[in-house]
């Protein structure tokens, strides 16, 4: 009990951080997941090998090796001087963005073909018919899914922990440096996370009960 | 000053819309098009008709680039069909398409089905597209369903509130791919009736349709296709009293005599 009474700042900047870090990351992987996946489904050859390559290599690459690759990489050959916490956003937002995408993509692959077809022969373009017609379609399928992903981002938020960016699980290391109890630490931490997983999982499970409602 | 004697003769007559020459099309080892010549002047109607597989669904679908041809060259209104991208979506807002299976868009009224290309495609202002669709739904009868979506209608209805979509666009040729065939029988009429109706109007058509009725009523010409090939071309009463080649007067005897 103490642990916690005693560092409630620090607990506190800990869930900021951790909610900071995976709101940023998740709106990032949100635009990216579904840009690629309508780069994925375009009639553009060149698109579609662009996000095979991006849904490939950022899903198949240890987010721990992304990290490493961000903050000891990219500001030599980049942007020097950026810092760790949108690196951190950064290395988070398109790792998981190939997830986002892939849910999207099949979530896209249930709207029967038909759909499109009346919508391209309306003139409607690539992108409206993309829009307006199929993602809005697609979105019911998606949700579930997207809701898993979200929950997987916000505990990988944990990585940006060990990189230099304050929140929840670096809370663990601050503390038990001080000699702290390591398992008492560990139960407030856990109950943390618990907590976020929670509210992102009503707040999926709201978002799907809206869109049956909607039909 | 040579430009002005500039003749006009290459290009296609003026009453040609839709011209289709020498258009070949494969689907991997399978000729499903081969050597189709067809000129669909305006105001004709143009029904097609043949055994399954013959082709008739793909010949209709290259009519607005919804399959690419390997060969030959499609017009529409003296317009060669674009590749891709901007100017095929313009052209194919054209043409209006009805498919068997209604298409209507699952997520949308009826009324914003019939609003969406409007508003969407020809930027016409919301308040002047709400009360065009609303004229055409009561034209194909189903004024009073505009609010509903689309999965809360009959068959018939989804197929009526389809044209009215399509007519939504002021299309300069309308392509029916067999629009009556996922339908219960006693549904059939209904959209034949304003299928009827539009040709009476003087729209251009081309129907795919196993409707000898229609063929034979609403009909200037009728196109037998068998195995990838137009077969013969005549009008109705030509085709369905007389047919020429043994391939229509097989088809015309099954289809007649069940
Ligand atoms: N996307 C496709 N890929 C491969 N083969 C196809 C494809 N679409 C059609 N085919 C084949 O091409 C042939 C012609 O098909 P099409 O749908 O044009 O025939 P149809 O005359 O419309 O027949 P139906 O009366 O059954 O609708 C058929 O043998 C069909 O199996
Ligand atoms: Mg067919």
């Amino acid at each position: 009990m103490n642990v916690l009474l005693d560092h409630l700042d620090l607990f506190r900047d800990g869930f900021i951080g951790t909610v900071s870090l995976t709101a940023a990351s998740a709106a990032l992987a949100l635009i990216l997941g579904v840009l690629i996946a309508g780069f994925r489904v375009s009639p553009v050859p060149p698109l579609r090998a662009f996000g095979t390559a991006w849904v490939t290599l950022l899903r198949n690459t240890p987010l721990t090796l992304l990290f490493l690759v961000a903050f000891f990489v990219l500001p030599q050959v980049l942007f020097p001087g950026i810092s760790s916490y949108v690196l951190g956003v950064l290395a988070l937002g398109f790792y998981t963005s190939s997830f986002v995408c892939e849910a999207v993509r099949s979530g896209i692959s249930t709207v029967p073909l038909g759909q499109a077809e009346a919508a391209r022969s309306l003139g409607m373009t690539f992108v409206q018919t993309l829009r307006m017609v199929v993602l809005p379609q697609a979105t019911r399928t998606v949700l579930p899914p997207l809701s898993s992903i979200m929950i997987a981002l916000t505990k990988n938020s944990a990585i940006a922990g060990a990189f230099n960016n304050p929140e929840l699980f670096s809370v663990q290391k601050v503390l038990s440096d001080k000699g702290y109890n390591v398992m008492v630490i560990f139960v407030w931490v856990a109950l943390a996370y618990l907590v976020l997983v929670f509210l992102i999982s009503g707040f999926f499970r709201l978002l799907e009960r809206r869109m049956e409602v909607a039909r | 000053m040579s430009e002005v004697s500039v003749t006009k003769d290459a290009a296609p007559a003026a009453e040609d819309l839709v011209v289709l020459d020498n258009v070949n099309k494969h689907f991997g080892a399978l000729h499903v098009l081969q050597d189709i010549d067809l000129k669909i002047a305006r105001g004709e109607v143009v029904v097609v008709i043949g055994p399954s597989g013959s082709g008739k669904s793909t010949l209709c679908r290259t009519i607005n680039r919804l399959e690419t041809v390997d060969s030959g060259h499609i017009s529409i209104d003296g317009k060669p069909l674009p590749q891709e991208g901007k100017p095929l979506a313009k052209l194919r807002a054209d043409v209006g398409m009805v498919f068997q299976a209604f298409n209507l868009f699952a997520h949308k009224t009826v009324l914003e089905n019939v609003m969406l290309g409007q508003t969407k495609v020809r930027r016409t202002e919301k308040q002047a597209a709400e009360t065009k669709a609303r004229a055409l739904l009561d034209r194909v009868g189903v004024g009073n369903q505009a609010d509903k979506y689309p999965a809360q209608l009959s068959g018939g209805q989804q197929q009526r509130v389809a044209i009215a979509r399509a007519l939504a666009m002021d299309p300069k040729v309308m392509l029916f791919d067999e629009p009556t065939s996922a339908l219960d029988p006693e549904m059939i009429n209904e959209v034949l009736e304003v299928m009827k109706q539009l040709a009476d109007e003087g729209m251009t058509m081309v129907v795919v349709t196993h409707e000898m009725g229609f063929a034979r009523s609403a009909a200037n010409r009728v196109v037998f296709m068998s195995d990838g090939r137009i077969v013969e071309e005549a009008t109705p009463d030509q085709f369905f009293n007389n047919p020429r080649s043994d391939r229509a007067k097989d088809f015309l005897a099954k289809i007649l005599h069940h």
